[in-house]
């Protein structure tokens, strides 16, 4: 056929992979549809002779044509059983199937992947457009294979009634081809633009809902309104190009055949009375054409159901098709006795999609974190820290230079270890819906209560024994909602009872108070006396935490050192830590 | 009654009158959705009527053909066959022009509802308290604007004409029968009644099967959303195997289901064929010895028998989209239920209207607790002049952001009242309410859209003078103009890696061009560097000139600029007054203020 029907085809293929186990039953069930429609096309042959035996008046041919065409119709209908028995649940596994590989690629690809795709569109990807395949695999494709079957047969049998009534219905089937090839062309296109626009709406969904608090302060919600109503009437617009292209294949399926019913009902009588054709023949000629109806005009429906699941499939595999940069490697190293030893070597960093000419983020840095020493990073807001936090356990890849631990590249190790090594605690704390006890067991599946209750008083997130159901508590999206602070608390529990070699901390105690960062401080320092640590931090209260002090400024580390001694010799580290506090101590004079 | 609304979202077994209140909600908002379109519903149905009725002639033209042309045509006449193959390719071009036009119509009808209906959740979800947002979940407020919306589009693009085409369909093709062969109608008649009990019995049987698919899907997308939203920590703490084998669980979970109802669906289709292929033996059983007898003529004994075959046609049909239909229609009911929530902090119905507010604010016997919950804010009294600027002090949980969203009402008080200028907030119109008090919290949310736009959204429409003066005041203009596309990042593209301290200020640069005349910062710097904090702080000065301000920090530094100090413990206020004195005495604060100033060195 034509390339863009072959692209079609070639699309669906690579549906094969994940049907492979269904197809036996698919296949089966294509051969129980054809059954079915001959069954249902060997009825009017029935009519056939009964009618002609009816026209001589004989009575004889009636009970056991009538007991046949009984027959027949069981066997239709056992067939119809059989088919639907045969396809419907292989539907429902190759759908779970690629649903979970789906979502394991997901959870595969690097966070830069993340940061590209709204969720949105990952989400109609794995919900409505899986749901498309499955019925399109188990109503779509068994019916199109078998109606076009049917239909190629029955207009055989049309001919063997009568050559010159077979032959309208033949060159009448053209026009339907031609019909049906343009149409393929216009819907493909419209199909693809609506569903990325729902998508595009379901992401406008998602933001206002995550929003919801931002846009209620601001007064906003009519302002997004207008917006969402925006998308949503554009997405309209295309839904009506799409039942336009449609409605207008309806007219050919209906018009077509129609008109070589009537057509062949000319030439049919004008045969009757030539003695060309009995009256049998020609009830039988016209029951086969009614049988025939019902596959010819499904065709519209079924031939736009076949290019949305190839749309479908397309967009399941713009994301199984994503490579993903930040692998485990083939011969992966291990650390033997694992110390904590962290190095960065001219480590060297810009995002993927940033402009080409703009400079890199991190541009070499260097900088050697003994085992057991805490390193306290500095600089100011998107200097970088963050990102550096992040490129420790591979959520970004380092552009140049390496990052060891103990002397082994982290790329030498398999993420599984590499993440087991270390243990980070983000900015944002998010906490999953479970209980208070697996979220913070997260990183430490054989931990013991022990470990959690050390953990909680570490992070002072004692208030979790006071939850409804203590440590049980569900919490996270479908559980009970905390505030930042014991979210933020609970965070660096997990981090904390994770027992890694190296923490990585990115500004771990913000939407604390006063008092309680203080009993958190005093409780760190314990565990940061065994545990290299990496910690992002803000005030000077955090620093304390550490021995060293790292300064991270224009993409390197321009300064190392305590405390005390960069802020003997920096004048950049003065800017970024104390210039408040002097500030604050001349304002004290004035309270 | 409240059901699906958040109260028993996911219960499954519901008592008949909890499904009748159920449906009756559900119809009563159809009903609202089609009221404004049914002029254009009257035609579609009207031009639906004729189109079938045309087509259902076609059998009866071929009777006609048979019976009263072909006599003729044996003769050497075919003037009457002319007129009846005419008579069949008119109808055959006026059924499908119709066709046509019946189909744009009710696509524009279903798209117009459609239409309706999206912005009508989005609308109402927005205007519901941030109470049920906690309560319901992001994620469920995601699946029923999302998956749920799209199986009602599902059904209205795609198989409501068909459900109508269908029905219409055999109720002419009945007729049709009627008028050509009352016994052979008779036998059709008989037919409906195993019809009937498969309908019902596949009715009974799916409907609960889809309330409990439409559950199991909307699990399935809460815990995908949660994945994706959470993947740098789901990475960080290797729970991809763990995630895969829960998510794996939900998906069989959902598939189980899946497979019940279609299992269904797979013995009631075959049943419909059964008993359509009876039919046509019983007509022509019947119709047969009538023949045989000379009552019936040839051609209407295959008209019948066409009749009696397409009667059942359109039922497979129908039944497949009465899956789409079922799960339309548990959607709807799910939707229906968001629909009816009532916010829990209500739009003022009689508004006393507010332009330039002075920003006083008052607290009258306020108290404040959750529904059934412990007491959050004990009985207290409070003003705040207008230009004010209070520093709001104390422990996590001690209540200062209840405090604070009493006074943006995020919620109303469980008793008392709040008010702004004298003016109870419940009194004051939302437009004017968000215009004059304008919280900023921890969680600075950036929508996708430009860094301008996001600013912009503290006034929609402000010059690109007006944002970069806003970011100017902050502190923020140096680093968005070092962004790639300085104010026209898409922060999309680079969403991730603005820093959280950076989208603290791009939201404090929003809240700088709201311009509102009471501000209320609850945590709202706390992710700033030192040197982006102390630039705020100056642009704070003159941002809290001439207005009202309530700040919660737990960092001290931010208390220097306030008038006045608020100490809060166990949802009470225990400590009032200048930062000066409070410092200078013995109580809380000037422990908290000593512990802060030892911390800095």
């Amino acid at each position: 056929m034509s390339t863009s029907n072959a692209g079609t085809i070639k699309t669906l293929l690579r549906l094969l992979p994940y049907a492979r186990k269904a197809l036996p039953r698919l296949i089966l069930g294509i051969f129980a549809a054809i059954g079915a429609h001959m069954f249902a096309l060997a009825i009017p042959q029935m009519l056939q002779d009964l009618v002609n035996s009816l026209v001589a008046g004989g009575i004889s041919a009636l009970y056991p044509a009538v007991g046949l065409i009984l027959l027949l119709g069981t066997l239709e209908a056992g067939f119809v059983l059989l088919r639907r028995w045969l396809v419907l649940t292989p539907g429902t596994f190759v759908e779970a199937s690629m649903r979970n590989s789906l979502y394991e690629k997901l959870q595969d690809l690097p966070v830069a992947f993340h940061d590209r795709w709204p969720s949105g569109q990952l989400l109609s990807r794995a919900v409505s457009d899986l749901g498309l395949l499955r019925r399109w695999l188990s109503f779509g494709l068994v019916l199109f294979t078998g109606n076009l079957i049917t239909i190629i047969v029955g207009l055989v049998i049309l001919f063997t009634f009568n050559f010159w009534l077979g032959l309208i219905f033949f060159v009448a089937t053209i026009p339907i081809w031609i019909a049906g090839f343009l149409f393929e062309g216009k819907y493909k296109t419209v199909a693809r633009l609506s569903q990325d626009q729902s998508g595009d709406l379901a992401t406008r969904v998602e933001e206002a809902v995550h929003g919801v608090r931002v846009l209620k302060s601001f007064g906003r919600g009519s302002f997004a309104a207008a917006q969402f109503s925006d998308d949503a009437s554009e997405l309209r617009s295309t839904e009506m190009r799409k039942a336009r292209t449609v409605a207008n294949i309806w007219l050919y399926l209906i018009l077509i055949p129609e008109v070589a019913v009537g057509l062949s009902m000319l030439a049919g009588v004008w045969l009757v009375a030539q003695g060309e054709v009995s009256v049998g023949t020609l009830v039988a000629f016209f029951a086969t054409a009614m049988v025939l109806r019902w596959p010819t005009e499904s065709l519209g429906f079924l031939l736009s159901f076949t290019l949305e699941a190839k749309t479908a499939t397309e967009r399941f595999f713009e994301v199984m098709d994503s490579v993903n940069e930040i692998n485990d490697p083939a011969d992966p190293k291990q650390v033997a006795e694992p110390r904590g030893l962290l190095e960065f070597e001219n480590v060297e960093f810009r995002y993927p999609d940033a402009a080409p000419d703009a400079p890199a983020l991190l541009r070499g840095v260097n900088l050697r974190i003994e085992p057991g020493e805490s390193v306290a990073l500095i600089g100011l807001t998107g200097c970088g820290k963050s990102t550096m936090t992040a490129l420790t356990t591979r959520l970004h890849e380092v552009t140049s230079g390496s990052i060891k631990i103990d002397g082994v590249d982290i790329r030498d190790l398999t993420r599984g270890e590499l993440r087991t090594l270390i243990a980070m605690a983000f900015e944002d704390a998010t906490l999953f819906s479970s209980s208070v006890r697996d979220n913070v067991l997260l990183g430490n599946p054989n931990g013991t209560d022990a470990d959690l209750t050390q953990a909680l008083e570490i992070a002072q997130a004692q208030f979790a024994y006071e939850l409804p159901q203590g440590l049980d508590t569900a919490i996270g999206e479908e559980g009970l909602s905390l505030s930042g602070g014991q979210r933020q608390r609970l965070a660096l529990a997990r981090a904390v009872a994770a027992k890694p070699k190296i923490l990585v901390l990115d500004d771990p105690l913000s939407a604390l108070d006063v008092d309680t960062e203080a009993l958190v401080e005093d409780a760190l320092r314990h565990v940061l006396k065994e545990t290299t640590a990496l910690i992002v931090a803000h005030r000077p209260s955090t620093v304390m935490l550490a021995d060293k002090v790292a300064l991270l400024e224009d993409g390197r580390i321009t300064a190392f050192g305590t405390h005390q001694e960069l802020l003997k010799t920096s004048a950049h580290y003065r800017y970024v830590i104390t210039s408040l506090d002097e500030e604050q101590r001349e304002r004290e004079v004035n309270i | 009654m409240s059901l699906y609304g958040t109260n028993d979202e996911e219960r499954t077994d519901l008592t008949k009158e909890e499904s009748r209140f159920v449906r009756a909600r559900s119809r009563r908002l159809l009903g609202s959705l089609l009221n404004p379109l049914k002029a254009r519903l009257v035609l579609a149905v009207f031009l639906g009527i004729v189109s079938t009725a045309i087509r259902v002639a076609g059998p009866a033209l071929i009777a006609l053909g048979i019976d009263w042309a072909l006599p003729r045509a044996v003769l050497g006449q075919y003037d009457y066959l002319w007129v009846v193959v005419i008579a069949y390719l008119s109808a055959a071009v006026a059924t499908s022009l119709l066709t046509y036009y019946f189909l744009m119509l009710s696509a524009r009808l279903a798209q117009t509802m459609l239409f309706d209906l999206r912005n009508r959740m989005f609308v109402h979800t927005q205007k519901l308290s941030v109470e049920f947002h906690e309560r319901y979940t992001a994620g469920r407020v995601i699946a029923r604007q999302t998956s749920d919306l799209e199986s009602i589009a599902e059904l209205l693009a795609g198989g409501l004409n068909e459900l109508v085409i269908g029905g219409l369909f055999m109720i002419l093709t009945a007729a049709a029968l009627l008028l050509l062969d009352p016994i052979s109608f008779l036998v059709l008649l008989g037919a409906l009644i195993p019809l009937a009990i498969l309908t019902r019995w596949f009715q009974i049987k799916t409907n609960r099967g889809y309330r409990k698919q439409r559950v199991a899907s909307a699990r399935l997308i809460q815990y995908f959303v949660e994945t994706m939203t959470g993947i740098r920590a789901v990475k960080a703490f290797r729970k991809e195997k763990q995630n895969e084998k829960h998510f794996g669980g939900l998906v069989e979970d959902y598939r189980k289901h899946n497979a019940h109802l279609i299992q269904l669906f797979g013995i009631y289709d075959p049943g419909l064929i059964m008993i359509g292929n009876l039919t046509v033996a019983a007509v022509l059983l019947v119709g047969g010895f009538r023949v045989l007898d000379g009552s019936l003529g040839i051609g209407v004994l295959t008209a019948a028998i066409l009749y009696a075959k397409r009667f059942f046609d359109p039922m497979e049909e129908i039944a497949i989209f009465y899956n789409s239909y079922q799960s339309a229609s548990s959607a709807l009911e799910k939707i229906s239920g968001v629909l009816e929530e009532e916010p829990s902090v209500p739009e003022a119905e009689n508004p006393t209207s507010v332009s330039q507010a002075q920003g006083n604010v008052r607290f009258d016997g306020v108290e404040f607790k959750y529904q059934s919950g412990p007491v959050v804010l004990k009985k207290f009294d409070l003003e705040i002049p207008a230009g004010q600027t209070i520093a709001l002090v104390g422990t996590t949980g001690a209540g200062k952001s209840t405090l604070a969203k009493l006074i943006s009402r995020f919620y109303d008080p469980s008793s008392g009242s709040v008010s702004l200028d004298g003016i109870d907030l419940r009194d004051i119109s939302n437009t004017d309410l968000r215009r004059e008090v304008v919280m900023v919290t921890q969680e600075a949310y950036l929508f996708s859209g430009t860094v301008a736009e996001n600013i912009q959204l503290g006034r929609p429409g402000a010059s690109m003078e007006d944002v970069v003066a806003a970011a100017k005041a902050v502190g923020a203009h140096e680093f968005i103009s070092a962004l790639p596309e300085g104010y026209d990042t898409d922060v999309n593209k680079r969403g991730g890696r603005v820093s959280a301290g950076q989208r603290q200020l791009i939201s404090f640069a929003r809240s700088f061009l709201a311009n509102p005349a009471v501000l209320i910062l609850d945590e709202a710097t706390s992710s700033l560097d030192i040197p982006s904090e102390r630039m705020v702080q100056r642009g704070l000065k003159t941002l809290l000139a001439g207005r009202t301000a309530v700040i919660i920090a737990h960092r001290l530094s931010t208390v220097a600029i306030a008038d006045r100090v608020l100490v809060m413990e166990h949802g009470e206020i225990i400590e009032d007054g200048s930062p000066l004195r409070l410092a200078e005495g013995d109580g809380k604060f000037a422990r908290l203020y000593r512990a802060w100033r030892d911390s800095l060195v």
